[in-house]
C-alpha cells in the first residue's frame, strides 16, 4: 500500500453555471459509487427504520409499515464533496417530516445511523420543513446497495455524505456528535454553495 | 533538592518530533503490523481491505471490518486517523 494521494480535486469544466455550487462539475449521465467500507446487504424482513434517542417514544417501523407512510417524489441536484455534482436525480420516499410527525422532543441535533457503521450529524433544522427523506427509490426502481439501497437518507441541500446510504434510523440528541466524515476534518455543516468541504473552509 | 526547571528542561519542544515522525512517513508501509483497537487482531497492513473511492482512503480490520485507518489530502492538509490502530509495527530495514 502506497498512500499516494487520489486528488480528490479534479476540477472539469462547469457545464450550467448558476446550477453548479463552486468547485463541482457536471458528472452528467453518471452516477459514482464512492465506498468507505463492504456494501452492507439487510435482508428487508430484518430491516427496520427508527427515531430514538432524545424522544418522548421510541419509534420503530418496519420494511412493510415504512412501505405504508405517505411517500413522496423528489427531483433534486446532489452534490458530493468529492467535486462531481448530478442533476435532475429521481427519488420516491418518505419524508424526515412524516417520521418525526408527533415526536415531541427538545433535540437540536440529529445523528443518522447506518448498516456498516456509518454515521452523520445535522442539525434537526435541517432535516425538517421539507428538506429531507428517507428514499427507497431512485429513477423508479428499487434503490440498489451501491447507491445505498434498500434506503438511504437525502437532505439534497448539502454535501451528498450527509444523504446517509444504508439508513437505518435518526438519534435525536441535544448536543452535536461528529459523524464518519466529520469525525476526519470534514466539515460540520457542508453547505456546497458556500464549499463547505472542510473544517474551517 | 529538585531543581525546578528540570521537568522543564527535560520537556522537547514538539518540534523534536519531527525527524523521528519523518522517519515514520517514509517508510514503506505495505511491511507494517497493524493491531485493530476493536478487536485485537494483528495483520500486515497489506493484508487489510483498503477502500479508496471514497472521501478518504480508508484501511479496514480484515477480522471484523472496523475502520483502523483513514488517510487523505484534501484542502491542502494531510489528515491521518489512526483511532482504530491499537499498534503500528514498523521493522526498520538492515535493523539486527
Ligand atoms: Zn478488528
Amino acid at each position: 500500500m502506497s498512500f499516494v494521494s487520489r486528488g480528490f480535486t479534479g476540477r472539469r469544466r462547469a457545464a450550467s453555471p448558476g446550477r453548479l455550487p463552486p468547485g463541482q462539475y457536471d458528472v452528467g449521465d453518471g452516477f459514482p459509487v464512492l465506498s468507505a467500507g463492504p456494501t452492507p446487504r439487510t435482508s428487508l424482513d430484518r430491516w427496520d427504520f427508527r427515531v430514538r434517542g432524545q424522544v418522548d417514544e421510541e419509534r420503530r417501523w418496519s420494511w412493510a409499515e415504512f412501505q405504508r407512510l405517505p411517500r413522496e417524489s423528489i427531483v433534486v441536484d446532489v452534490h458530493c464533496v468529492t467535486s462531481w455534482s448530478k442533476f435532475d436525480t429521481r427519488w420516491e420516499g418518505v419524508s424526515v417530516d412524516s417520521l418525526l410527525a408527533d415526536v415531541v422532543t427538545a433535540a437540536e441535533f440529529v445523528a443518522a445511523f447506518s448498516d456498516g457503521g456509518y454515521t452523520t450529524n445535522l442539525p434537526l433544522t435541517d432535516v425538517t420543513g421539507g428538506q429531507a427523506w428517507v428514499v427507497d427509490t431512485y429513477d423508479g426502481q428499487p434503490l440498489t446497495p451501491e447507491h445505498g439501497g434498500p434506503a438511504r437518507l437525502l437532505v439534497p441541500h448539502l454535501y451528498f455524505w450527509k444523504s446517509a446510504k444504508w439508513v437505518r434510523g435518526l438519534e435525536l440528541t441535544l448536543e452535536d456528535e461528529p459523524g464518519f466524515w466529520e469525525s476526519f476534518g470534514y466539515h460540520n455543516y457542508g453547505d456546497p454553495w458556500r464549499e463547505q468541504r472542510y473544517a474551517g473552509d | 533538592m529538585t531543581d525546578p526547571d528540570d521537568a522543564a528542561q527535560r520537556r522537547l519542544d514538539a518540534n523534536a518530533a519531527a525527524g523521528p515522525l519523518a522517519e515514520l512517513f517514509t517508510v514503506d508501509l505495505t511491511v507494517a503490523m497493524a493491531t485493530c483497537a476493536g478487536c485485537g487482531n494483528t495483520a500486515p497492513l497489506a493484508a487489510h481491505p483498503l477502500y479508496a473511492h471514497a472521501p478518504a482512503l480508508v484501511v479496514r480490520c480484515p477480522n471484523c471490518a472496523a475502520v483502523v485507518l483513514r488517510f487523505a489530502s484534501g484542502g491542502c492538509r494531510l489528515r491521518l486517523d489512526m483511532t482504530g490502530t491499537r499498534l503500528l509495527t514498523v521493522s526498520l530495514a538492515g535493523a539486527a
